[in-house]
């Protein structure tokens, strides 16, 4: 009965999973006339050897790790903060949580289009004119302050996601414990600390899992806006430069193959801490 | 310590008022109950006692001082609310710990207190277990934990045994009634089961709409309620309440008469009617009576296990002196 399903999901995954394996292991020069039809050349470790010991290698992990680490952190205080004022009754209450959604309905693609061009333009951008009506010196976001920039605009995308699931949590939070801590004499701080928090520990840890899964492969963010230059070049970004722009596809398959380890290690970290929540 | 007095208070929701003005006093060291239909406004009085809502009008006094704009924790009250509100990060002793700790008492102290308290409600076993993992009565005796390491003033008891299975329920009503015996401190129980009302309480308070509809004892209202609604409330099963040309031969709009108060006769009585459905509790038996002229329904209780069967002819004669007697305005006529 299951099989079909089966077959079909164990395909999808496989077959993309054994030819990059296999490709990291022969050279595979499309523009030096290497190709299946022909045969390629087991070369063993030699791909995996160059792209670890290339000096391109471990900047990029770290540029991985500070930018998923940035846009985590931010997405999630500024979630915790969003959740908390979205939970207060107010006027309008339904239009304003459509529009804090509305950011995560933009296309990546278009979105980092609509902050370099609209934005973030140091001739023409809000950001040039606002800088210039006070009298200052516009910024050139995307080359001055390239990695802050793209954490900015890849939060902004996924602030809704975090606030949404966050807001949620924080609604599920029985009001008698609110009470029964404000009967036991604690002050908003502490009800926020000791109460609504820990509530929320388990979302938080949910939030982050999903969201590190998806930002370990920014890509059109990236490649929009600065092309993976003044140190944006991420391991995702790496990869895809090995191979479109090197036509180094045994190269770059090797490289995902790390990417895939590092996505593995982080995953299981991870599950642990969300095991461990998830347990209480 | 622990008098609470209400002074004409009211609380209005937008313009609904649920709670018309109010007086009440609640002595030192009593155990009152306040118990009533559900909507009646009992367990919106006792959050206004807490202080978790804001009253309308009127004056809340504790222990003679002024308590109305007192914040909840400044008014020295402790709660037990229905789903126990415990904190399910914490562990039993950090729960019962926490308004200790908000209060920056120190750990010693605090230590003392908590070890003091488990030990008064057998919560050594599990002190360091999550309430997650404990049973419903057990959750219940963290919770009332959690109030009495404060010492406070007062204890409010908002429907706490209602998420109880009934057996649980009878267990923790007399485990309620000794701490109150042995801690004497003043302590208001919100119930809609007035069997809690009766089994628990010092003084009654029936509530309906808002409004006081009595104020006595157990055996007070049990034995002479001020109008119709008390009489039915109060007692269990019900209370027969029969209006009309029966009524009117003792000079009453309404009379009424208790299961307990009908003696089954053999022969003809004073009242006849087939019997409809028997319930054997095997101490009594409460029998639903049908076709008395008398309009409603009665419920009559014989002791031990009477061996009438459905549609069997039973004749009752009322017993005259426990008789109720109501004038139309439903007010007892003495």
């Amino acid at each position: 009965m299951m099989a079909p399903a089966v077959v079909l999901l164990l395909g999808w995954m496989l077959v993309p999973l054994v030819l990059t394996l296999w490709f990291s292991f022969v050279k595979f020069l499309p523009m030096r006339g290497d190709s299946i039809a022909k045969g390629l050349d087991w070369v063993g470790f030699e791909n995996y050897v160059r792209f670890f010991s290339s000096s391109s290698f471990w900047p990029s992990v770290q540029i991985t790790v500070l930018m998923v680490g940035g846009v985590l952190a931010i997405c999630i205080i500024f979630g915790v903060l969003f959740a908390l004022l979205l939970d207060q009754p107010m006027w309008g209450q339904g239009i304003v949580r459509i529009l804090v959604i509305a950011p995560f309905f933009v296309m990546p693609t278009v979105s980092a289009l609509v902050w370099k061009n609209m934005m973030m333009d140091p001739v023409n951008g809000l950001f040039a004119h606002l800088w210039r009506f006070f009298g200052a010196e516009p910024v050139v976001w995307l080359q001055d302050a390239s990695l802050s920039s793209i954490i900015f605009i890849v939060s902004w995308q996924w602030l809704p996601f975090a606030t949404l699931i966050l807001l949620t949590a924080i609604q599920s939070l029985d009001s008698e414990q609110l009470e029964a801590s404000e009967m036991d004499g604690a002050h908003p701080l502490q009800r926020f600390a000791y109460i609504v928090l820990p509530h929320m520990g388990r979302a938080i840890t949910i939030v982050t899992l999903i969201m590190t899964i998806f930002l370990l492969s920014i890509f059109a963010e990236i490649f929009v806006t600065t092309g993976g230059a003044f140190g944006t070049r991420t391991l995702t970004f790496l990869i895809f430069q090995r191979v479109i722009d090197s036509q180094n596809i045994g190269l770059g398959s090797a490289g995902g193959v790390y990417a895939i380890i590092l996505a593995n290690i982080i995953a299981i970290f991870l599950m642990r801490i969300v095991g461990k929540n998830l347990d209480q | 310590m622990g008098q609470i007095e209400l002074k004409q208070v009211t609380k209005s929701f937008g313009n609904t008022q649920v709670i018309p003005p109010l007086d009440l006093t609640i002595h030192e060291g009593e155990f009152t109950v306040f118990v009533g239909p559900s909507g009646c406004g009992k367990s919106t009085l006792l959050r206004l006692i807490a202080g978790l809502e804001d009253i309308s009008s009127g004056h809340i006094e504790i222990d003679g001082t002024d308590a109305t704009s007192l914040v909840p924790a400044k008014r020295g009250l402790a709660m037990v609310f229905q789903s126990y509100a415990l904190y399910p990060h914490m562990s039993v002793r950090k729960n019962i710990a926490f308004p200790l700790k908000m209060a920056k008492m120190d750990q010693a102290e605090i230590d003392k207190r908590v070890n003091a308290a488990a030990e008064v409600l057998n919560l050594k076993d599990y002190i360091d277990r999550r309430p997650g993992q404990l049973s419903g009565g057990q959750r219940q005796r963290v919770a009332i934990g959690r109030a009495i390491v404060r010492e406070p003033s007062a204890f409010l008891f908002d429907e706490p045994l209602s998420n109880l299975d009934a057996a649980l329920r009878v267990g923790m009503r007399l485990e309620i009634s000794e701490l109150h015996k042995r801690l004497k401190t003043t302590m208001v129980y919100v119930t809609h089961d007035q069997v809690e009302a009766m089994t628990m309480a010092d003084k009654i308070v029936v509530l309906q709409a808002g409004v006081i509809e009595q104020i006595g004892s157990p055996l007070e209202l049990y034995r002479t309620p001020r109008n119709v609604f008390v009489a039915g409330f109060i007692g269990s099963p019900k209370m027969n309440l029969i209006t009309g040309e029966e009524a009117a031969k003792y000079d009453a709009h309404t009379i009424g008469v208790r299961p307990e108060h009908i003696d089954v006769v053999d022969g003809e009585g004073e009242w006849n009617g087939t019997v409809g459905v028997a319930e054997h509790l095997g101490s009594d038996t409460f029998f639903h009576i049908h076709n008395t002229g008398l309009g409603e329904m009665l419920t009559v209780r014989a002791i031990g296990d009477v061996s009438l069967k459905h549609g069997d002819k039973i004749g009752l004669n009322p017993r005259k002196n426990e008789m109720h007697r109501f004038d139309a305005a439903g007010l007892r006529i003495a």
